[in-house]
């Protein structure tokens, strides 16, 4: 069995340790100035990806970003963990705003099917909107099989062998090449970035294209409304007995 | 000009006077009983830091009024949060007018009870000060403000290969850690927080805020003026305020390789230790366990190590030299009579081999449920310290109470992990002798009585041994001059 292509998608997105606020205007939270750093799952699957060519199970590791042009430093990043080639599908401003997986999954298939890969490694979810549904439309549009909440992969002979995390404890199964992953918190460690390998990932190659460069069209399917914060919590109240409190139930007409 | 010399002896007589009196008054100042504090104290602190800032909550002040270590709680009389290095300066200078103590408050993860409040008085939490002023990553240098610890600050710092190094285990506020000149598993290597750290912004007792090599300077060296940035490091919040720090970063390791094995007697596990020092091995962690610890974690984390003196090791460097130097520190150990040398460069099964380590001061506890941490932190020259170690085993032995040892041996520095319910002051007066004995012994052996935790309540008569008498008056000539009314952090370091 010949070593596998692997194509890796990695998102930008406000860094998980951030306090995101709301912008005033509610249309949305605030981006300007605000770090940002690889989707975290999309780190576990870029591992998961180095892994595979350390043990020459994958013979090119192609990773693509989605986005604005600041998408090139998570490119970078990705290249410096371990990628060999970097596409940038270049998406700016308001389009970028309206851009969902419907979209983006469409634009990994086109590039999944033009760079003849075997294999689709996505993070489960993004942790700005939480959609998890990238994977999953990507292998519709494929008709490719999916394993998703991967927390172990292996491969074995043209097909993998893959242990998913599910509500009810860990499910096995196995599903043929070509196929989509989408990788789980469990998977791996992911390695940092070390500075020489930051260096080389600068020579490597980054190709900067547009979704009509796949005849994708990102014209919005949503309109957001508005983007609030939770109402503020309000402080709490001691009862003394329990009849207090039926009849508290009683006053926020909770309870008849 | 006979009586102009006569005046200007008499008038240095008398200010020596003035300094020795206010010494004296000094210390029977720290004697006293809790400042009062004015009613109407609590409002102009509101008016400094928002209402919403200032908690009297016994909730919140029993949080505020200890930190890990057995020292027993001691409240403050309130706790106040501080968002910017403008209103630590107004605290400062509100406490300093009405002469109410002043504690600095970064994660509470001390061991020597630096934040308990012995006199009452405002504790100060920086917690919400988390802005990462900035990142020079060209430079190897970041600056940050008080409330961000290190984990946060590795975690930002991630994608750009570059990483803090000092581990002294928790996620601790990286200028606590400069404040009790903290150190870690990895100070073999990268040092600890005094050679670490570049700048400090501080605030003095009265509102001053300067910084202690000049604003914005991040420069490798410097000869200019006094040291005043390592006079503040392991000061513990009794000299000012640590606001801001400015610390050196390192690369990130571009391999790693973990490795356990086991001796016969501490002893070799020390030769060992100083034979790969010799060879110029880059070893970035040498951890020792004794059996006592080593059996602890097989219990707490179900491992199935040999129940002997045992090294931890972990090399950091290029991926082409490192396994080589592995194979040469197998030779040493080998030849030191060690045996079950294992070695990994996975990062799952590195985590695996050092759980141990990693979980010891809780396998430590579990020994005895219900107990706490009193630990020791004697720090000697590295070929003093198997002496030091099998005194301590004997004493622990001939008080007859239970006290894992896990030593960073590449410093000479080891801690014993006494468990200790708070309750047991039978248990707790065998632990308190024989820490007083180690400590003693260690000052013998030309150590220190605390390697990285620093001096906080506990150590205080053991400093004036260690430091002698004249230099702890240099230390008492410092502290008044910088805190003449005696309000920043009182009872601790020295009486």
């Amino acid at each position: 069995m010949s070593a596998l292509r692997v194509l890796v998608g990695c998102k930008r997105v406000i860094d998980y340790a951030v306090k995101v606020r709301v912008k005033p205007d509610k249309t949305g939270v605030v981006t300007d100035g605000v770090k940002h750093s690889m989707n975290p799952f999309d780190e576990i699957a870029m591992e998961e990806a180095i892994r595979m060519k350390e043990k020459k199970l994958a013979s090119e590791i192609i990773v693509v970003s989605c986005g604005p042009s600041q998408c090139q430093e998570t490119l970078r990043t990705a290249l410096a963990m371990g990628g060999d080639r970097a596409i940038h599908v270049q998406v700016e401003g308001k389009e970028y705003e309206g851009l969902q997986p419907f979209h983006v999954s469409k634009i990994f298939a086109k590039i999944a099917q033009e760079e003849k890969v075997d294999l689709v490694v996505l993070g489960k979810q993004a942790i700005d909107d939480d959609c998890n549904q990238t994977g999953q439309m990507t292998a519709a549009i494929l008709d490719w099989p999916q394993a998703t909440f991967a927390s172990k992969v292996e491969i074995d002979s043209g097909s993998l062998k893959v242990t998913r995390e599910i509500d009810g404890g860990l499910e096995n199964i196995k599903v043929k090449l070509p196929a989509v992953v989408t990788t789980d918190l469990r998977l791996n460690e992911p390695r940092y970035a070390t500075l020489p390998n930051i260096m080389k990932a600068k020579k490597k190659p980054l190709t900067v294209k547009k979704p009509s460069d796949y005849a994708v069209d990102i014209s919005p399917r949503q309109e957001v409304l508005s983007v609030e914060d939770p109402p503020v919590r309000e402080a709490g109240q001691k009862v003394e007995s329990v009849e207090q409190l039926v009849q508290k139930l009683r006053d926020a007409g909770l309870v008849a | 000009m006979h009586s102009q010399r006569i005046i200007r002896s008499y008038s240095a007589l008398f200010r020596k006077l003035q300094i020795i009196s206010n010494i004296q008054r000094h210390k029977t100042q720290q004697v006293a009983e809790k400042i009062q504090i004015p009613s109407s104290f609590a409002a102009d602190l509101a008016q400094i830091v928002g209402k919403h800032n200032v908690s009297t909550a016994n909730a919140v002040r029993e949080q505020h009024g200890h930190d890990e270590s057995y020292h027993s709680i001691e409240l403050p009389d309130m706790v106040a949060f501080a968002e910017c290095t403008e209103q630590v300066s107004e605290v400062a200078r509100l406490c300093n007018h009405h002469g109410i103590p002043l504690i600095p408050f970064g994660s509470g993860t001390g061991l020597e009870g630096g934040v308990n409040a012995v006199k009452g008085g405002v504790c100060l939490d920086l917690s919400k000060m988390t802005k990462i002023v900035s990142v020079n990553a060209g430079d190897f240098d970041c600056t940050v403000e008080a409330g961000v610890t290190r984990k946060t600050l590795n975690s930002y710092l991630r994608d750009t290969g570059l990483w803090f190094p000092i581990d002294p285990g928790a996620d601790a506020s990286l200028c606590g850690m400069c404040a009790t000149s903290a150190s870690g598993t990895n100070a073999v290597r990268y040092g600890t927080m005094r050679e670490n750290t570049m700048n400090l912004e501080v605030v003095l007792a009265d509102g001053t805020v300067f910084d202690t090599a000049g604003k914005g300077k991040r420069t490798k060296k410097t000869s200019a003026g006094y040291n005043l940035t390592n006079l503040f490091v392991g000061s513990e919040g009794t000299l000012g305020i640590i606001t801001k720090a400015t610390i050196r970063l390192y690369p990130q390791p571009e391999a790693t390789i973990s490795a356990t094995c086991h001796f016969e007697t501490v002893q070799a596990a020390v030769d060992s230790t100083v034979q790969v020092l010799q060879c110029g091995i880059p070893i970035a962690r040498i951890e020792f366990l004794d059996e006592v610890s080593v059996d602890a974690c097989n219990k707490f984390s179900k491992l199935n190590m040999k129940v002997a003196p045992s090294l931890f090791l972990e090399f950091h460097g290029n991926a082409s030299g490192l396994e080589d130097q592995t194979k040469l520190v197998a030779e040493i150990v080998q030849a030191n009579g060690g045996s079950n040398f294992v070695w990994a460069k996975d990062p799952e099964v590195r985590n695996h081999l050092w759980k141990a380590r990693h979980e010891i001061l809780y396998a430590c506890m579990a020994l005895k449920p219900g107990t706490k941490p009193y630990s020791t932190d004697v720090c000697v020259p590295i070929s003093n310290l198997p002496k030091v170690i099998t005194r301590t085993k004997e004493m622990i032995q001939e008080a007859g109470i239970i006290g894992p040892i896990v030593g960073h041996v590449g410093d000479g520095n080891f801690h014993v992990f006494y468990p200790v319910h708070p309750d047991d002051q039978e248990t707790l007066a065998k632990v308190k002798d024989v820490s007083h004995k180690m400590a003693l012994l260690a000052l013998e052996l030309d150590g220190t009585c605390t390697g990285e935790h620093g001096i906080g309540q506990g150590k205080r008569e053991l400093l004036e041994r260690e430091i002698g008498e004249s230099g702890i008056k240099v230390m008492r000539h410092l502290k008044m001059a910088l805190d003449p009314r005696g309000i920043m952090n009182p009872g601790k370091v020295f009486f």
